[in-house]
């Protein structure tokens, strides 16, 4: 009787344990299926290269530049704004500021990811875009730049705390060799402790990105979602992700339009397994150490 | 004498862990500082630097007179101390940096810029320490890639390019293993002739072996200072005898 027990709860947890094996690779064999039968009427280069991506005009055209590019110009403005200042905050937390700032600060943070990202989008909408808007004189606030600002406030969480972690764990006799040697406690962070936490802070970089490409309904909403090639961060925008929401409804299943969108998809997969496989490239070799 | 203290208490919180410890280090001699595990070595020896400031909750009384210059003052500029006394620690601690980087570190940090003097003093200072022919032709690879007694040396090193006039060293041996540790004893005696050497061992044969003056600790308390012979051969307190002759700890 007993037995029998103990070898159904085994089982039970064997299932429950390879289940999400088996659901990811069926998700990732529908999402081959129906993406590549896009190809069998559009050729690889127009779909990553076309300039034009108008799915229900006749012919239809699905070039996904417009897509890549704006996704790129919204990820690559996200991180030059939440990279620096992420660093920033996570040397002032870690290093700076006064342990009960320090605790009060990382809950904070904690925080800001708790928002779901369409609160933080809604929020932009009404205040960053007419912001954005009389600063630059522009006609509408909906930009790549105001997708950018978004974003880096959600990839921040991940950024701080990745690299307050990387920072804390730097061994502490480090600081003291250094300090010792008469170091101040700036060049100490910039010359040694920095360094050390340096694969740290490129996973956290990389995480952070990894973040913000997958990121959906805020850039939908506050990008202005023009899908053409943009050229500059001032202008309305669409990327990737966007696109694939907004189109979805609409497409009827079964259609070189639907194909396309899971065309994307497997665009997105590639995307982003390829920069979480360098993320934890840095954080092994970290670990290696 | 380069390092006089005079009736020095220090607290870690309500925790008394120096007693009114006098004593006065003499310049280039090693003085070696023992006594059981807990009894305060390392906390006296980072007096002498202040990197028990690092520590929150430290208080301190009495005096520690360095050439006329008083290092318990709050005004001290703590960079200039640190300079002229340099510390090595327990466990080799390079940074995950090159050995050119970790050798010219104290410089950098000090403003040199020069490229000429910097090269100049990354070869004084690792032939100081015989590492030069060793690893001249390995100047940028990562230092952590060094045995631990290379490390250690590469520490001295660090510190010698910043031409202090103490040296401060915490167990420097006690990572490394037996043939390491006469390696680096001898460098410490070739370093006396210019420099100070305080060095908290619990080896006596060690301190035996290469201190010319003799402290012996135990609960906070400085219980004996001599000639290391005499502490050696005929120490003075009965504590002292006990703990040289093995009755203790
Ligand atoms: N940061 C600290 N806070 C509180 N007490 C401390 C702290 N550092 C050391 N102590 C206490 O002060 C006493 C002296 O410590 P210290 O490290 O100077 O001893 P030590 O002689 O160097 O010992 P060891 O031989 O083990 O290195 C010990 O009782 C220790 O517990
Ligand atoms: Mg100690």
């Amino acid at each position: 009787m007993k037995r029998a027990f103990e070898f159904l709860i085994e089982r039970a947890i064997f299932l429950s344990g390879i289940a999400s094996i088996i659901f990811v690779v069926l998700i990732f064999f529908f999402l081959l299926k129906e993406g590549l039968a896009l190809f069998q009427t559009e050729s690889l280069t127009g779909f990553l290269f076309g300039k034009n991506w108008y799915p229900i005009s006749d012919p239809p055209r699905f070039g996904i530049l417009p897509l890549f590019l704006g996704s790129l110009l919204v990820t690559l403005g996200a991180i030059v704004i939440a990279v620096p200042l992420g660093l920033a905050s996570a040397i002032y937390v870690a290093e700076v500021a006064p342990p009960k700032l320090r605790d009060i600060l990382k809950s904070g943070i904690e925080l800001l990811a708790a928002f779901p990202s369409i609160v933080l989008g809604f929020i932009g909408i009404v205040t960053l875009a007419p912001f954005l808007k009389s600063v630059f004189h522009l006609s509408s606030g909906l930009t790549a730049l105001a997708g950018s600002i978004m974003l880096a406030f959600m990839a921040m969480p991940t950024i701080v705390s990745i690299i307050e972690d990387a920072i804390v764990s730097v061994p502490k006799n480090y600081r003291e060799g250094s300090l010792a040697l008469g170091a101040t406690h700036w060049q100490t962070i910039y010359r040694v402790v920095l360094p050390a936490a340096s694969s740290g802070i490129l996973a956290a970089v990389m995480l952070g990105i990894g973040r913000v490409i997958g990121e959906t309904m805020a850039v939908l909403m506050i990008t202005g979602n023009a899908a053409v090639l943009p050229t500059s961060i001032l202008q309305p925008v669409r990327t990737l992700t966007a696109t694939i929401a907004a189109e979805m409804g609409e497409a009827v299943s079964g259609s070189e339009h639907y194909y396309a969108l899971f065309a994307i998809g497997i665009v997105l997969f590639i995307i982003s397994f390829v920069i979480n496989l360098l993320a934890d490239l840095f954080l092994h070799r970290k670990a290696a150490r | 004498m380069i390092i006089k203290t005079n009736k020095l208490n220090l607290w870690y919180g309500a925790f008394q862990a120096l007693i009114d410890v006098d004593l006065a280090i003499e310049r280039n001699r090693i003085t070696a500082l023992i006594g059981p595990s807990g009894c305060g070595k390392s906390t006296l020896l980072r007096v002498f630097n202040r990197m028990n400031d690092l520590i929150e909750g430290v208080r301190m009384s009495g005096s520690v007179n360095f050439e006329g210059k008083e290092i318990l003052d709050h005004e001290i500029d703590l960079i200039t101390l640190r300079k002229r006394i340099g510390m090595v620690f327990q466990r080799p601690n390079p940074f995950p940096l090159s050995v050119f980087e970790n050798v010219v570190y104290g410089l950098r940090v000090h403003g040199e810029k020069n490229k000429q003097v910097l090269a100049e003093a990354a070869e004084k200072s690792l032939s100081a320490v015989l590492l030069f022919d060793e690893l001249k032709d390995k100047l940028s690879m990562n230092a952590l890639g060094l045995s631990l007694e290379q490390q250690q040396r590469l520490c001295i090193a660090r510190l010698l390019s910043v031409t202090p006039e103490v040296l401060l060293m915490d167990e420097p041996c006690s990572a490394l293993d037996p043939f390491a540790t006469m390696k680096i004893e001898e460098l410490m005696i070739e370093l006396k002739k210019q420099y100070t050497i305080v060095i908290v061992t619990h080896n006596m044969q060690q301190a035996a072996r290469i201190s010319d003056d003799c402290g012996y600790l135990l609960l906070g308390e400085l219980v004996e200072f001599a000639d290391t012979k005499k502490i050696f051969t005929t120490p003075a307190d009965k504590r002292t005898e006990d703990y040289i002759t093995g009755r203790f700890g």
